[in-house]
């Protein structure tokens, strides 16, 4: 779906292999299997994308809510969590619905975002056609749409889970809900439609800009938004007053490290097939984390004195954040670079930067992604080869191609526009409404027990 | 009677009451306390914002001693709690007036 023009010979190969295997007949023969019914299914890449939805999955819950929840303090640990696992019902059901067709349907408004192709799971899943006498069952490429609307459903749960932690520890749960649904529907679905949905930067198009995972379309919508929302709502009480240090590190260690594994399957997963575009990914993300939490780690021991476990755990997900655009385009070696990069630069923006400004982006929801993202979306554009994708002409500027830059910066200022305007606007008209903060008793006392009447630990 | 009380670091706590019970003491009672001496805390950092720890965490163990056993418990305590560095905690040693065990409703030495 994103850039898949590469790899013929391979494909070709497994495709021969594998139809012998769909040719095996099931035990009854009285019935063909759905799968033999289905055109260009593939089992293997099937499996991957099944697997790979999982993957991302587990990124939200457990990964991003223990990232996310060691770093706030005890009374506010359930209330991030309950926002991990309360949009990962939520999400799923707005995306199946209306958001897939949002930003998978065919172009409407001039392509601004998708149409009702895939409205209420239409298209989506099996049907049986009467006059043909057989069930029918959509495939996207060589998997069914339904595998491919899960997978697409678990970065549409995740990317308003990410912007939850620049307003942590006191915005009103209601408001939370109402907003990540807007967000979702307005704001995410046609800056995925724009990217991947064939839209304005998609494949094909004249400003095709790469973003093999969601540099663009989760990390830069993201990030800015969740700076607009950490201005908007203000700063947390007693902030910069009284010390808000993480209350358990331990688990945002297990949430970073989960976070990674399940980066695996966000990004390789986004080659849509079991193929060398995946392998890539795969790899390329594995060394850009590494080369984040060197580089990250690496400037606190410098500047600071002493490497920190915030420092590795946030750095790696620096670099993830950083090669998700890119794992389609460039190569491993180049991740590194991407890697270091981004762990230099988001340090700089969750340390420096943050201080200069002083908006209180409690979890570095912003210095992470949205800076993390941007990195990316530019690098991407610089590292990009041939060589990775299989087209035949130079693709990146390292490869003599400026030309890529364009669409790269244009796509960029796009997403963080449509984002800023769409955040803004949902959040004045929420806050005029049911209100976007807890009150004052309600944030000292904690969101744990004053939105959710509950204690994360209770001891006796 | 005399409570002596120990403010000492964790690690020396069984330490101390290995010590303690090899000369006969036979109970005590331990709490998890925190507080700063000389010592004072610490910094943290996290992601750039700097933390001042004023507070660290000690054990505290109370004793309850006949007056002639007071010394010889407070010289135990002061060889097995040290290890030089600063921040091994004090020794409080105050006069007790009365004590009664619950179960029988002694009193004084005979409840010790």
């Amino acid at each position: 779906m994103f850039a898949q023009e590469s790899n013929g010979n391979v494909d070709a190969e497994s495709t021969q292999a594998k139809s012998e295997i769909t040719a095996e007949p099931e035990t009854s023969s009285e019935s063909e299997s759905p799968k033999q019914r289905a055109d260009g299914f593939d089992g293997a890449d099937t499996a991957w994308m099944l697997i790979c939805s999982a993957l991302v999955l587990m990124m939200t819950a457990p990964g991003l809510a223990l990232f996310y929840g060691g770093l706030v303090r005890k009374k506010n640990i359930l209330g991030v969590m309950m926002q991990c696992i309360f949009l990962m019902g939520t999400m799923s059901i707005v995306w199946a619905l209306w958001g897939y067709s949002l930003a998978f349907g065919g172009h409407l408004l001039g392509g601004f975002v998708g149409d009702g192709t895939y409205l209420l799971m239409n298209n989506v899943l099996p049907y049986y056609d009467s006059v043909a006498g057989e069930a029918v069952y959509p495939m996207t490429g060589s998997i069914p749409t339904m595998v491919n609307m899960v997978f697409q459903m678990m970065f549409f749960i995740i990317t308003p889970c990410l912007i939850c932690g620049a307003f942590a520890e006191r915005m009103k749960f209601s408001a939370m809900v109402v907003f990540s649904i807007l967000w979702g529907t307005f704001v995410y679905c046609p800056i995925a439609h724009w990217v991947w949905g064939g839209g304005y930067f998609s494949a094909g198009e004249p400003m095709h800009a790469f973003d093999f995972a969601g540099g663009t379309v989760v990390h830069i919508s993201s990030g800015v938004s969740a700076l607009l929302c950490a201005v908007i709502i203000g700063k947390r009480l007693g902030f910069n007053q009284e010390p808000m240090p993480p209350h358990n590190l331990t688990y945002t260690c297990i949430g970073a490290t989960m976070l990674w594994i399940g980066w695996f399957g966000f990004n390789a997963g986004s080659a849509v097939e079991a193929n060398v575009l995946a392998a890539n990914a795969f790899v390329a993300t594995h060394m850009a984390a590494a080369a984040g939490v060197i580089a990250w780690a690496g400037a606190e021991w410098y500047f600071r004195g002493k490497p920190s476990i915030l420092g590795a755990c946030s750095g790696a997900v620096a670099g993830l954040v950083c090669i998700t655009p890119a794992s389609g385009t460039v190569t491993p070696l180049a991740a590194i670079a991407l890697g270091l990069i981004a762990g230099l630069a988001c340090f700089w923006a969750c340390t420096s930067l943050k201080t200069k400004f002083g908006y209180d982006d409690s979890l570095d929801a912003f210095g992470v992604h949205g800076v993390g993202g941007t990195v990316g979306a530019i690098l991407t554009g610089v590292f990009a080869t041939r060589a990775v994708t299989g087209d035949n002409h130079p693709i990146g500027l390292l490869e003599g191609n400026a030309g890529q830059m364009g669409p790269q910066l244009i796509s960029i200022v796009a997403a963080a526009g449509i984002a800023l305007i769409g955040t803004f606007i949902l959040l004045k008209v929420i806050d005029a409404t049911i209100g976007l903060r807890v009150t004052q008793q309600d944030e000292m006392q904690g969101l744990d027990l004053s939105q959710h009447g509950e204690e994360g630990y209770i001891f006796l | 009677m005399k409570k002596i009380e120990a403010v000492i670091r964790h690690f020396k706590l069984e330490e101390v009451k290995d010590a303690l019970t090899s000369m006969g003491i036979q109970g005590m009672t331990v709490s998890e306390v925190r507080g700063f001496g000389r010592q004072k805390g610490h910094k943290e950092q996290y992601r750039g914002a700097e933390y001042t720890v004023d507070f660290l965490p000690k054990a505290k163990m109370e004793v309850v001693v006949s007056d002639d056993q007071a010394g010889e418990v407070i010289e135990t305590i002061l060889r097995s709690a040290r290890t030089g560095q600063i921040g091994d905690g004090k020794i409080f040693v105050t006069s007790l007036d009365e004590m009664i065990r619950i179960r029988t409703g002694e009193t004084g030495q005979e409840a010790l």
